[in-house]
């Protein structure tokens, strides 16, 4: 049975700002940039948000400070931090308010400076005091040992990892607005430096400034915008632990549940979807969530993403931006799944623009593998 | 402020006394880690406390690699105890990448980060 939310909301604008380097601005210009972006594409004034729903990385009270440079009063208001997955997740929150009527316009907005700040992850959240004597790095210690479990269980190889970065790059490399579109070869992924083993630097995502913004109204309205909408069809989330040393099977995430229910919601398969979008935060993430998702069995990731199967003219388009990988990773990338979802559909994608897409995958990912939530969207021929 | 019934005070005065403890729950008899005030399997709040066997086997392991003048390449783990509790580790004693998963190892307090800690090397022979 479909879900009672199905196709109640759209999404009427995207924007972002501050790809790559965004120097002298802060977090929160470049959140703001990114609103103005989108209430622009969806013909709205940031007047008419009265719905928010942010975090960001660097605040305890992220969504108060946002609301306050943005110079507005929202009436309703989701702040929850589940770390890179909670844009996705706000994409409930928000249908719900908007059809409950809580709110009439819902800006989902992110932003970062991190690489211009710092040239590393900022983060407010402490290390788990069990965890943090012995000094793993956050995030990719946790990562790599994922890795390492698939390939132990599995015998996914290290050449398997290299090919979801070299496929992301493929992509990139006709997104203008992707950070890194210079060439990458398996052989350039397995040569660089290693960080984290099994996970040399180009298994893992970019470091870069930038944020993003989505607006959506209730579908009753959706038609009377500039851009065609971008509907809601099924969205459904999971976690499992916060911790990676209390994730009960390092080869299995809770993106199997997510997954599940959000394409239970929308009455739709894996089989259905023509442009996947997953947060791509390590080589590891892209192999794990199909599976996951149902796109292949589990076990079997590592062969379904070898050798260009993934990339531009592959058997599935996944990561059409270039992703996390390649195309932008200001700290959290789950807004741009979103965005480059809601862009294939709408078909100004900014690099390769697939033909007729009708229903994509947006797929968030948090903390260590712990929140997974994943979005089906769809256009106005699919409700 | 000392608590003799606080789950982690319990866990670190016995680290202290190079001694390690697991909880266990009196409801199901299952253990866990991290210590709490609940069980996490039944949610029962009656937690007793059993001394570690101490043996273990690697559940999986990265190595986190640093320049020498940092201090060089060391191994990070998670090690998953007889009792079936997991918890972050590393193993002493070899080169970090020669730290494999399934490798049985054996528990020991040693120091990280200048405190009390529960290490582990590998089962001899
Ligand atoms: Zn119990």
């Amino acid at each position: 049975m479909t879900s009672e939310l199905r196709g109640k909301s759209a999404i009427v604008g995207t924007g972002h700002a501050g790809f790559g380097e965004a120097h002298g601005l802060t977090a929160y210009d470049v959140m703001a940039q990114s609103a103005l972006a989108a209430l622009g594409d969806a013909g709205l004034k940031m007047s008419d948000v009265d719905g928010l729903f942010c975090t960001m990385m660097e605040d305890s009270m992220p969504a108060l400070m946002a609301a306050e440079y943005l110079g507005i009063q929202p009436r309703f208001m989701d702040g929850t931090m589940t770390g890179g997955s909670s844009f996705v997740n706000y994409l409930t929150s928000a249908t719900m308010a908007l059809e409950a009527g809580l709110c009439d316009v819902a800006l989902i907005v992110y932003g970062s400076n991190q690489r211009t700040a710092s040239g590393k992850l900022v983060t407010a959240s402490r290390p788990p005091a069990y965890e943090a004597p012995y000094n793993p790095r956050y995030p990719i210690s946790a990562y790599a040992m994922a890795a390492a479990r698939h390939m132990h269980e599995y015998g996914t190889t290290r050449e398997q990892l290299a090919d979801v970065a070299v496929s992301a790059r493929a992509w990139a490399q006709h997104n203008p607005e992707a950070f890194q579109r210079g060439p990458l070869t398996r052989e350039d992924v397995l040569g660089a430096r290693m960080v984290g083993d099994p996970l040399t630097v180009r298994d893992c995502c970019l470091v870069t400034d930038g944020g993003g913004a989505v607006v959506m109204v209730r579908a009753d309205r959706a038609r009377d915008f500039p851009k065609p909408p971008v509907y809601v069809l099924g969205s459904a989330a999971e976690s499992s632990h916060r911790q990676i040393s209390q994730m009960k099977d390092f080869t299995v995430t809770a993106a199997r549940e997510s997954g599940k229910r959000a394409f239970a919601a929308a009455g739709l398969s894996p089989e259905d979807i023509q442009a996947v979008e997953l947060y791509d935060a390590f080589t590891i993430n892209t192999i794990l969530f199909l599976e996951d998702l149902g796109f292949c069995a589990k076990g079997e990731g590592g062969a379904f993403v070898e050798g260009g199967r993934i990339a531009p003219g592959g058997v599935l388009p996944v990561n059409t931006n270039g992703g996390g990988l390649s195309c932008v990773h200001p700290g959290m990338y789950g807004i741009f799944t979103i965005i480059e979802a809601t862009r294939q559909i709408r078909g100004d994608a900014p690099g390769i623009q697939l033909n007729n897409v009708d229903l994509a995958l947006a797929h968030g990912n948090g903390g260590v593998l712990s929140s997974q939530v994943t979005a089906i969207l769809g256009s106005q021929a699919t409700l | 402020m000392p608590n003799a019934t606080a789950p982690d005070q319990i866990f670190q005065r016995a680290l202290a006394n190079s001694e390690i403890l697991l909880p266990k729950c009196d409801d199901c008899g299952a253990f866990h880690f991290f210590p709490r005030v609940l069980c996490p399997h039944c949610h029962g709040a009656a937690i007793s406390w059993e001394r570690a066997s101490g043996n273990g086997r690697v559940h999986t392991t990265t190595v986190v690699r640093q320049k020498p003048e940092r201090g060089g390449d060391y191994n990070v783990c998670v090690i998953e105890l007889d009792e079936g509790v997991r918890m972050m580790s590393r193993v002493e004693g070899i080169a970090p990448a020669d730290v494999v998963i399934d490798m049985p190892v054996t528990a020991f307090v040693g120091e990280a980060e200048g405190a009390p800690a529960v290490l582990f090397k590998p089962v001899e022979g």
